[in-house]
């Protein structure tokens, strides 16, 4: 449904954000981006979405190139920016000004994600609301929009503890076989569970592309009293709770990825992590 | 839900469906809940309780009724029981044994503290 193909990007002349930097994003998928700060993260979804042209290279969204910002593309395809920008009028009004610019917005569905985030007036001036509020608002208009591909920068900050949670549930709702859900965030631990797509911005490109499953495969994550082991160790840190560490997989053995381990993992062993993986980029 | 070892989730979820069979609520033969419901229930990823559920249906605990739903099989319980007998004899009584050794703990130490409770 993405195709970003030998993308080139730099904001001036010197300092090179994308180099050469191919990537492919299918749908039915919750992709979870990562990168350190400044990796370009947001740069890259924004040339997904079509407000940023890269100098060389093809970002196909949808079937268009998204440059040209085409209506077939906009009207199935949602950007959660971090900033949330909003109007100085009501929520329901906001509803009436925007939905109609997607076909398969439903306000069953945003009723529901607004009462599950505990917004219960929908004649409050978004203006008057804090920025926690402001962005549950948007994050259930984002949902309801029920657009093909839906890219959130960053969603859950400034929400508070009980929304967090209220976002993991409202987001198990949102998934289907068909979207394409791609979550740019460093607040790994919400998003355990809910991704099944890990992609790994780093230095211009794209260090890994891999489905949860498959990373499981290749590399074992575990918490061990000794770090007797005859894997080859990618990473290990020390916590109250024994050894946490990250092995490839020689024996075959299920366990539950860890997405702040494997990040650290990658990072320090790039190359080798490019040849387990490569077969898939 | 909270998944705290090094188990895969789609394995947790299926012994959590285990433990909802042999505890009645989930009845043999009964329709469970969807993948999305279970999705959204225990906050996983809906792909990944698709996985549980193929699992399980390989187990043969659950069955897929296309069109319908997912059900309990009509012989779960006894399928789960013997699945949990293989991994209790595989993996947990070995264990149970080195610690038995390393404490120096005798048989009839052990059949006394069976008997008690």
């Amino acid at each position: 449904m993405i195709q970003l193909q030998n993308i080139n990007f730099s904001y001036q002349k010197g300092r090179t954000i994308f180099d050469d930097l191919s990537l492919s994003l299918k749908g039915g998928q919750i992709y979870g981006l990562f990168g350190k700060n400044g990796a370009g993260k947001t740069t890259l979804l924004k040339i997904m979405a079509g407000l940023r042209f890269p100098q060389s290279g093809s970002s196909i969204t949808l079937g268009q190139h998204a440059e040209l910002r085409k209506a077939e593309m906009l009207k199935d395809l949602y950007f959660l920016q971090e900033e949330v920008y909003v109007p100085a009028i009501s929520i329901r009004d906001y509803v009436k000004c925007y939905a109609p610019f997607y076909e398969n917005f439903d306000n069953e569905q945003f009723d529901e994600y607004l009462h599950l985030f505990e917004i219960a007036s929908m004649d409050d001036k978004l203006t008057a609301l804090s920025h926690g509020q402001r962005k549950k608002v948007v994050i259930s208009f984002a949902l309801a929009t029920n657009t093909k591909i839906l890219l959130m920068d960053e969603p859950t900050n400034g929400l508070d503890i009980p929304s967090k949670g209220v976002f993991r549930k409202i987001m198990t709702m949102a998934a289907n076989e068909e979207r394409l859900i791609l979550i740019s965030t460093h607040q790994v631990r919400d998003l355990q569970f809910l991704i099944d797509g890990v992609v790994i911005l780093d230095n211009g490109h794209i260090l890994l592309n891999a489905n949860a499953d498959d990373i499981t495969d290749k590399l074992c994550f575990k918490i061990t009293d000794d770090t007797a082991t005859d894997e080859p160790i990618l990473y290990c840190e020390e916590n109250l709770r024994g050894n946490l560490l990250v092995t490839e997989n020689i024996h075959h053995i299920e366990t539950k990825l860890d997405i702040e381990l494997l990040f650290n993992a990658v990072m320090m062993n790039k190359e080798r992590i490019n040849e387990l993986f490569n077969a898939k980029n | 839900m909270n998944f705290n070892d090094n188990k895969a989730i789609y394995l947790q979820i299926a012994e959590w469906v285990f433990e909802q069979i042999l505890n009645g609520k989930w009845k043999e033969g009964d329709r469970i809940m969807s993948v999305r419901e279970l999705g959204t229930l225990l906050v996983v990823n809906p792909n990944t309780i698709l996985r549980s559920y193929d699992q399980l249906q390989k187990m043969e605990v659950i069955v897929n009724r296309r069109g319908v739903g997912y059900f309990v099989a009509p012989d779960a319980t006894d399928k789960i029981i013997s699945y949990r007998r293989k991994q209790f004899v595989e993996k947990d009584v070995p264990a149970f044994f080195k610690t038995m050794k390393l404490v120096r703990m005798s048989w009839e130490e052990l059949e006394g503290l069976y008997k008690k409770s």
